[in-house]
Parts: structure tokens; sequence; C-alpha cells
């Protein structure tokens, strides 16, 4: 029997944490001298008061989506996987060659082409962690760090000795064609009579994100596979006893999830800068961590925090940009969510479960005396 | 071709402090690995140390108040690493991803909010600095043929972390393998149920450790803002954190083998800062890239089992629950 009621588990306990690392927040902005409730006003309307705003906290929101599936994905296989980063640095540069050496007649192809591009170079960053897991017991968060450093250097390497136009000193490589544009928000709303602000990124990659929020929920809920990866998640070593490879599993779960962190790239690469600069994934890949540890590893959630967490980026920058806040408010911010939902679970959940007990006991007690 | 050029002694110099900030977070991890509890927070405690540091010593004047505030918010740090990771029981990983995040954050913040720069500090001038000691005799052995250059470059004229750093060595080896305290703390990382069957609290050592961990780091911290450069600019750890924690595997969790794990990787930073030499002694060109990649391909190869097999502390990363 579970101490605590479903609702308590799924909604109360993220809110209080989330709660906390609010309170944190407030008292890390107070003490630097400004003030928290202007702070608050400033980031809603400026996160959220226009379309805007809107378009960015959706943009930013596109990429967390992607990251945080692919944490969650990892999660739900028992594996912490820390390389999204890399993955999805990998993945621009799949974005980047299939636009840059294909020539797409239209950019519905072109989506098409680039998005297994990007899940497919995501996820070969993430195979080879994957098999050393698998077969040779290398800890998969070592090395998944590494790889991060490793892809930070092939980037490097590409932009500046192989993709970068001659001529050009920025480590980046040529604007792509016309026919790769996606439409922006901005493009797709407009025939629905809705205006949308035409400064903002927010894009088409919108809807695949959230099309990869329903797959990944179908994936982990509703087949056999997604039962195998949350068995093995659960207890590898009864899973291997009910038959299921742990060889197997760790792969599969670690392609999707390099797959996932990868696909970040078609909104970032493809649909914002239309090239790949050297800072693309610009930290995304670790607030995934952060998303997936708050959406408790499901789709709705991971959507939901994704959400939170767009709004967060665009408030913020909205901060430094008006205040004396520089942004890296909101890696504190992000620093205190990862620390309260994921490594300070136990103590939010440890004195809810002794009052569900309790209420529980008093409950029991009252139900059973009239029959003394 | 000419290969004794790769090692030309200012490159071997360079070396000495680059390594420094890597031996000391890298025997931070091993004291806490060794105790069971898995550390990737090495690199924001190092970071949140650099900041302290070099902003208090900005103040003061006094590098020591700057060192003692460095070895304070490692410290801090430490303490939410094991409260999360021993005394909640939390994920050890998690904690030190948010550990890393928090120091990247607060120390711009504060940067900012003290004192104004850009998320920097003012340059240390002379005081707010350890500066190079020359050992005795330095300048009387430098003319003696090879041995006297050595001397006077590669060994003296460091500032005293460097030397501490390197005391750190043979100390970690003692009291981890000489005494009773050191014996213990390595049983608990291997078994700690047994730990507390024989009565010692495994709670207590594992704090211990990361409280060790946390002083170990703080040093390398203020040697980043404060010896190697004169000041704290935002991130300014660069992944050494992370370097460490590889010749840590490297090492395969041995002080001895840390030494020459670090001293390696510091030689391979300091390699990557002359490309100029590289060419003159392969005759080919080196993809700078590939040298700052190297540390990290060597630790997945030695994590892969091809070469030697790396073997963490059995009870790594479990929180200890007491059976009921």
């Amino acid at each position: 029997m579970d101490v605590m009621p479903k609702w308590a588990e799924v909604v109360l306990v993220p809110l209080i944490s989330l709660a906390l690392a609010a309170i944190l927040s407030a008292l890390v902005i107070l003490a630097i001298g400004e003030d928290p409730v202007a702070a608050v006003k400033l980031m809603v309307s400026g996160a959220l008061g226009s379309t805007y705003g809107w378009g960015y906290t959706l943009y930013y929101a596109t990429n967390f989506m992607f990251t945080g599936l692919a944490v969650a994905v990892a999660f739900h296989a028992g594996l912490f996987n820390i390389g999204g980063e890399g993955q999805a640095m990998l993945g621009g540069l799949g974005v980047a060659l299939v636009c840059l050496f294909i020539p797409w007649p239209h950019w519905t192809l072109a989506i098409l082409g680039a998005t297994v591009g990007a899940a497919v170079f995501g996820a070969a960053w993430a195979a080879i962690p994957a098999y050393l897991q698998a077969k040779r017991g290398s800890h998969i968060v070592i090395t998944t760090i590494m790889f991060n450093f490793i892809a930070a250097a092939v980037l490097n390497y590409m932009l500046v000795n192989v993709l970068r136009p001659q001529g050009s000193m920025d480590p980046a490589t040529q604007r792509f064609p016309e026919a790769v544009h996606l439409p922006s928000l901005h493009e797709l709303l407009a025939p629905l009579g809705i205006s949308f602000s035409k400064a903002a990124p927010a894009n088409v990659s919108l809807l695949i994100a959230i099309v990869a929020c329903v797959a990944v929920w179908l994936l982990i809920w509703r087949t056999a596979l997604g039962l195998e990866i949350r068995s093995y998640g659960k207890s590898g070593r009864a899973a291997r006893y009910a038959g299921i490879g742990s060889v197997r599993i760790t792969m599969i779960a670690m392609l999707i999830s390099g797959g996932l962190a990868g696909m970040m790239a078609i909104n970032n690469v493809m649909g914002e800068a239309e090239r790949l600069v050297l800072n693309a994934v610009e930290g995304a890949g670790f607030i995934g961590i952060a998303v997936a540890l708050m959406g408790r590893s499901h789709p709705f959630g991971v959507f939901l925090a994704a959400i939170l967490f767009g709004f967060l980026y665009q408030g913020g920058a909205e901060l430094a940009l008006w205040t004396s806040i520089p942004r890296e408010l909101i890696v504190v911010i992000q620093a205190l969510v990862i620390l309260f939902t994921g490594a300070l679970d136990n103590m939010v959940r440890m004195p809810l479960e002794r009052l569900f007990l309790a209420i529980r006991k008093s409950r029991t007690a009252k139900a059973t005396k009239p029959a003394e | 071709m000419n290969f004794l050029a790769l090692f030309d002694l200012s490159v071997l110099d360079t070396t000495m402090r680059l390594a420094t900030p890597l031996l000391l977070a890298c025997l931070a991890g091993l004291f806490s690995e060794r105790a069971g509890i898995f550390d990737i927070g090495l690199e924001g405690k190092m970071l949140a140390a650099a900041f302290f540091s070099a902003a208090l010593a900005a103040i003061t004047g006094s590098v020591w108040v700057g060192l003692a505030a460095g070895i304070g918010a490692s410290l801090v740090l430490s303490a939410v690493h094991g409260l999360a990771s021993i005394t909640f029981r939390g994920n050890q990983l998690i904690s030190g991803v948010a550990i890393n995040f928090l120091a990247a954050g607060l120390t711009v913040l504060i940067a900012q909010s003290w004192f104004q720069q850009g998320g920097r500090t003012p340059s240390l001038l002379t005081g707010g600095r350890f500066e190079p000691i020359t050992l005795p005799f330095a300048d009387a052995f430098s003319t003696v043929p090879f041995f006297g250059p050595i001397y006077a470059e590669l060994i003296s004229g460091h500032s005293i972390l460097v030397y501490v750093a390197l005391l750190c060595v043979p100390g970690t080896w003692y009291i981890l393998f000489r005494t009773r305290f050191g014996l213990r703390l390595r049983a608990v990382g291997e078994n700690p149920a047994a730990v507390d069957t024989a009565g010692v609290s495994v709670i207590g050592l594992r704090f211990a450790a990361v409280g060790i961990c946390g002083i170990l780091c703080g040093i390398a911290g203020a040697y980043l803002a404060t010896g190697l450069q004169a000041g704290f600019v935002k991130d300014m750890t660069a992944g050494r954190g992370f370097i460490a924690l590889a010749a840590l595997i490297f090492a395969k969790w041995r002080p001895w083998h840390a030494l020459w794990a670090t001293l390696l990787f510091g030689y391979l930073q300091a390699i990557a800062l002359r490309p100029d030499i590289i060419e003159g002694a392969l005759g080919f060109k080196v993809q700078v890239q590939l040298l700052d990649a190297l540390p990290y391909i060597l630790t997945v190869v030695i994590l892969a089992g091809f070469v030697g097999k790396a073997i963490p502390p059995r009870a790594g990363g479990e929180p200890y629950v007491k059976e009921r």
C-alpha cells in the first residue's frame, strides 16, 4: 500500500519542491539588493505579456521538451543521461549536413530529413556510452560527461576546419538555403487570422516537440517495449529474471534518449539560427535534467516543466535587459529546482509521508471505534 | 623531428602550475569517492572557492583571508552535498549536477552585485595573490648544468599552494593506508554495513570524507583565482573539475597514481598552449581540439576497460540504509 495518495505524489511533492526553490530564489534576489516582486512582474510581462514574449518562451520550451524527454526516457530505464548537451550538439551537426548538402525542394520534406539526421547523430553520440555501459559496465554518467566535452571538441573542429565558409572568421557554417526555412508561428498562424509576433523564433518544431511528447507517452505506457524499459528501470535484476535483456534495453533506451536530445537541433539550428554556430545548445541539454526531474519523467509533466523553464529563460533575459540582475539568475533557479526536486526529494517527501500516515491512522482509528 | 623539444622546460613549468588545481581536486574526489560518495560537483566547489577567495582577497587585500573564504565556500557546498546524499539519501549524481549549476550561477550573480564588473572580481594586486617562492639556493644552483635549471625553474619558483598540493599526495596516501581513520574510510566505501556492524558511524565517516573533499576543492579553487590567475572570471574552472574526475578514474582511485594522472593531463593542457612546439617537434600539426579532448578520450578508453580496468569503490553512489 502506498503511503501517500497519488495526487500528493504527482502534484503536491513537485509543487512543494518548486515553492522551496522559488522562496530561495527570492531570497537570492533580495540578497543582491533587488526586489523579487518587481522581478517576477517583469518576468511575467516580458515572457507572457506579448506574442513576442510568448514566441520566445515557446521557442525555449521546444528545446527543453526535447532534452527533457531525452532525460526522462533514460530515467525510465534507470539510466542517467547527462550527455544531452553533447547529443544535441551532434544533432546540430546532423541538421547542418542535411540542410547544406541535400537540395531540398520544400521545407516539409527538409524537416523530415533534418529530423532523421538530428536523431541519428544524437543517437549515435549516445550509442558509445550506452554500449560501454551495457557491455563493459563503464558508468554511463561519467562516460556521457566525457562525451559532452568530446562533442564540443568535435564540433569545434568541424566548424573551424571543415564547414566554415572560405574567408569567414566566424566559426559557423554558411546560412542554410531559403528552401529549408521553417515557418515561424507568425507564418503558421497568419492564415488562421491570428496575429503573432514576426520577430519571435518559435516555429513549427514546437508541433514536432508536442508530437514527441505524445509518442514518448505511447511508447512508455502503451507498448511492450515501454513496459520492458520501465521494469528494467525499476529493477534490473527482476527484469533479467523475466527475460528482458539488459544490453538490449540499455541500448534502445539510450538510443531513443540521444535521438530525442539530438532532435532539439531542428528547433535551434534549423528553425532559429538557420546555420550551425559553435555555442548553439546553450546549456539546454542540462536544463533537460531539471525539466525531467520536475516533470517526474512523465511526458505531460515534461511538457509543463519545459514551458515553465521557457518562461524562466525568456523572463530571465528580460530581467538582464532591464535590471542589473544578470541572466545567471536562471542558472541558480535551475540549480535549486534540480536540488529540491531531485537530490533533496526525500527531504520534502519524508515529512509528507509521516503526515499522511498520521491522517490515515486517525481515520482508521475513528472508523474502528463504533465497532467496539 | 626532435621529441625532446616536447619537454621544453617552460612547458614542464606550465605543466606543474596547470596540474596543481587538477591534483587538488582529484585528491578531493578521491577522499569522497573512497568513502562511497560520488562527487561530480568538484567543478562547482572549485568555482565557488575561486570566486570567494578572489573576492575576499580583493576586499581585504590578504590572500590568506581569501584562501579561508574559498575553503569556507567550498565547505558550504560540501555540506549541501552531504545533506542531500548522506542525510536524505538522495541521488548523489543529481546533487552534484545541482551544485555545479548553483556555483556557476551564484558566483556571477554575487560578483555582479559586489563589484559591478560583469561577473568578475577586480584584478588582484600584490598581497592579494600567492606569489612565487624561490626555494633556497635556486639562484646559486641555476648555473649547474642540467640539474641547475631544473631545480631553479621547474621545482623552485611556484606559489606555496603548488607545494601544498604535492605534499597532499603522500599525506593522502598516509591517511588512507596507514591510519585507522583511513581504513574505516575505505571500508565505508566498500562495505558500509560491515563498518556499521563494527559500531563505527557510517554517516560520520562519510561526512568527514565529504568535508575533506570540500577543503581540498577550496584550496584548488583558491589557487586558480589567486595563484594561477589574478582574480575571478566567469566559469574560470572551465571543466577542470571534470578533468580531475577523469584523472581520478585514470588513477583508479589511488593517490600516487592521481599525481601521475594529473601531471599527464596538466601536460596536455600545457602543450595545447604551445602549438608551435608540437609542430616543431613532430613535424606536423596536431589539432588543438584533439589535445583538448584527449583527457576525456583517454578516460573513456580506461573506463571501457581496454587498458586495465577501473573498478570504483563498491558501495559508491549508493546511500546507506540501516536495516530495520
